[in-house]
């Protein structure tokens, strides 16, 4: 029972983490392309009329429109694939997070509690296996709907998603040929360790070609910019989606971007180190969990009484602009930053994190590496934004032929070279 | 504890959290559905004919080379996993040729794909 309860734990913290972040990237997807488009972006939804946040609230605006939109069921459609399509598409966006190590592990005297959901053996290949999934809630989707724009989006997407992922099965083979474990827990273990003695031992240095070639898979699998021909609004209308309406429609957009943010922390996981911090391995990091503590609650105590003052300098300069609620935004954000750096006073003088214990020391350490872990992701979550706001949109002949004529060659020679580089390396 | 469980487990979660979305957008949504709204979209105009329409038959190709190239790197999973703690052992060169032999087979097989024409998408 007991493991039940912390695998439920587990798929806790897992659907907080992708629908904080999912929210966070609609918002980054929206504010980051007005930024890069030199706009100011989405700033009017508020709680209140005063908090606003930066246009933060939108996203949850945005939910709750959808939730109250007419959930409509086109005549035409197939109503028992036409449901079950988004409810594919979701589950699998979300089953993928199952195998991904997020943290190390909660020792808990001499009970360990590895932070990942399923501690599968075949790790990696169940990824391989889930994506291909993906396939079918699109397929179903664009065929279910009757709807030519939807078919054709849908067979698009088809033959992009299985052509790419030949090449992602390359790269990873030659991460296997690297790692000799299937295991993406084992991969990130190894990937701790140093390189020459100063470059972290992550897979990118070790594997350079075969993570652009996952990289650029990984975005034709979840059908985005520059890869995303399914949607090609100026063809397709919107693609496979067409004919969705609601929430039906908004499970669509959710799952993809969460299968996007699973993507980001299997890049992170595979290539980048996943929880581990570099240069600090875990042992270091318990050995000094009293001094990293004290170090950051002192950080975390200037840097947001910082911001409360800056917050308060605005409130000052900018009231009276607006006439209404939304100058006191500042002020309450001022306020609770204040607070933030009264709690990190606090705790750096009551309790004396100096001296942590040992337990205290590792639950530390793996706090500190589940932070690790989500700063990755986030930073490549945000590479999908930033991607997209900057490549335009590839020609489908193109796509197949970068599929086809480029990246699988290169996938066979990365793999080949890699497993001669491992021979001779011994 | 089996350790697919927590899977099963995933999936349960996944689709109830779907399915109450869906059934609160239809509980608290409007409905007022008339014939206009009912029919299939196509920019404004009337629908034309079903979506048995004729589609472009490389489409077809690209599925049986992904058939042909998923079973070659399905093969070379269990080589690829067992290659380094056959190296450790020092038997890392017999292994390593025969899978040069299959790598062969396989690149001659890509070659012969590409002159036929069938990468081409045109």
């Amino acid at each position: 029972m007991a493991e039940i309860a912390w695998a439920l734990g587990k798929i806790l913290f897992m659907l907080v983490f992708v629908f904080t972040v999912l929210v966070v990237m609609i918002w980054g997807e929206r504010k980051g392309s007005a930024f890069i488009q030199d706009r100011i972006g989405p700033n009017r939804a508020s709680i209140g009329g005063v908090i606003r946040l930066g246009g933060l609230v939108h996203p949850v605006a945005d939910v709750l429109k959808l939730l109250f939109k007419e959930d409509l069921v086109p005549g035409a459609v197939n109503r028992f694939f036409y449901t079950m399509a988004p409810f594919v598409v979701m589950v699998i966006a979300l089953v993928t997070f199952a195998v991904l190590p997020f943290g190390d592990a909660i020792y808990l005297g001499d009970k360990v509690i590895p932070l990942r959901i399923a501690d599968l053996d075949v790790g990696i290949l169940y990824l391989l296996a889930i994506t291909s999934l993906s396939v079918y809630g699109i397929v179903l989707a664009g065929w279910a709907s009757n709807n030519k724009y939807t078919f054709l989006g849908g067979i698009r997407s088809t033959a992009q998603m299985i052509s790419y992922e030949i090449n992602m099965g390359l790269a990873v083979l030659a991460l296997l040929l690297v790692y000799g474990s299937t295991r993406v827990d084992a991969m990130v273990v190894e990937q701790g360790q140093l390189l020459f003695g100063f470059l972290p031992r992550w897979g990118v240095f070790l594997q350079p070609l075969g993570f652009v070639l996952f990289l650029t898979s990984v975005f034709a699998e979840t059908n985005r910019t520059p890869f995303d021909l399914a949607e090609g609004e100026s063809e397709l209308v919107s693609g496979y989606n067409i004919e969705y309406s609601s929430m039906k429609f908004a499970l669509f957009f959710m799952a993809e971007y969460a299968s996007m943010i699973v993507a980001a922390g299997f890049i992170s996981s595979l290539y980048f180190g996943g929880w581990q911090v570099p240069w600090l391995d875990t042992i270091t990091l318990r050995e000094h969990a009293g001094t990293f503590l004290g170090v950051s609650l002192w950080v975390g105590a200037v840097f947001n009484l910082l911001f409360a003052a800056l917050l308060w300098k605005r409130y000052r300069r900018e009231r009276g602009l607006l006439g209404d609620r939304r100058e006191l935004e500042p002020l309450v954000l001022g306020i609770v930053f204040f607070i933030l750096a009264l709690v990190c006073l606090g705790a750096v003088v009551i309790a004396s994190p100096w001296n942590l214990g040992e337990q205290g020391a590792a639950h530390f350490a793996t706090v500190v590496q589940v932070l690790s872990f989500i700063l990755k992701t986030l930073f490549f979550s945000w590479l999908f934004i930033w991607v997209r706001w900057t490549l335009p949109r590839f020609r489908y002949d193109q796509l197949m032929k970068l599929g086809w004529q480029l990246m699988l060659p290169l996938g066979l020679l990365n793999f080949f070279v890699t497993a001669a580089v491992v021979l001779l390396a011994r | 504890m089996n350790v697919y469980v927590p899977i099963l487990l995933v999936v349960g979660i996944a689709v109830g959290f779907s399915l109450l979305f869906v059934v609160l957008s239809r509980v608290l949504g409007p409905r007022n559905e008339t014939p206009g709204k009912l029919t299939t979209y196509e920019c404004g105009v009337p629908p034309r004919g079903g979506i048995q329409l004729r589609f472009f038959v490389r489409f077809y190709v690209v599925a049986l080379l992904f058939l042909l190239f998923d079973l070659e790197t399905a093969f070379l999973v269990p080589w690829a996993v067992t290659y380094r703690s056959f190296v450790e052992l020092g038997q890392g060169a017999q292994l390593f040729l025969a899978m040069t032999g299959f790598f062969i087979l396989l690149v001659v097989g890509l070659i012969y794909e590409w002159k036929k024409g069938a990468l081409e998408w045109e």
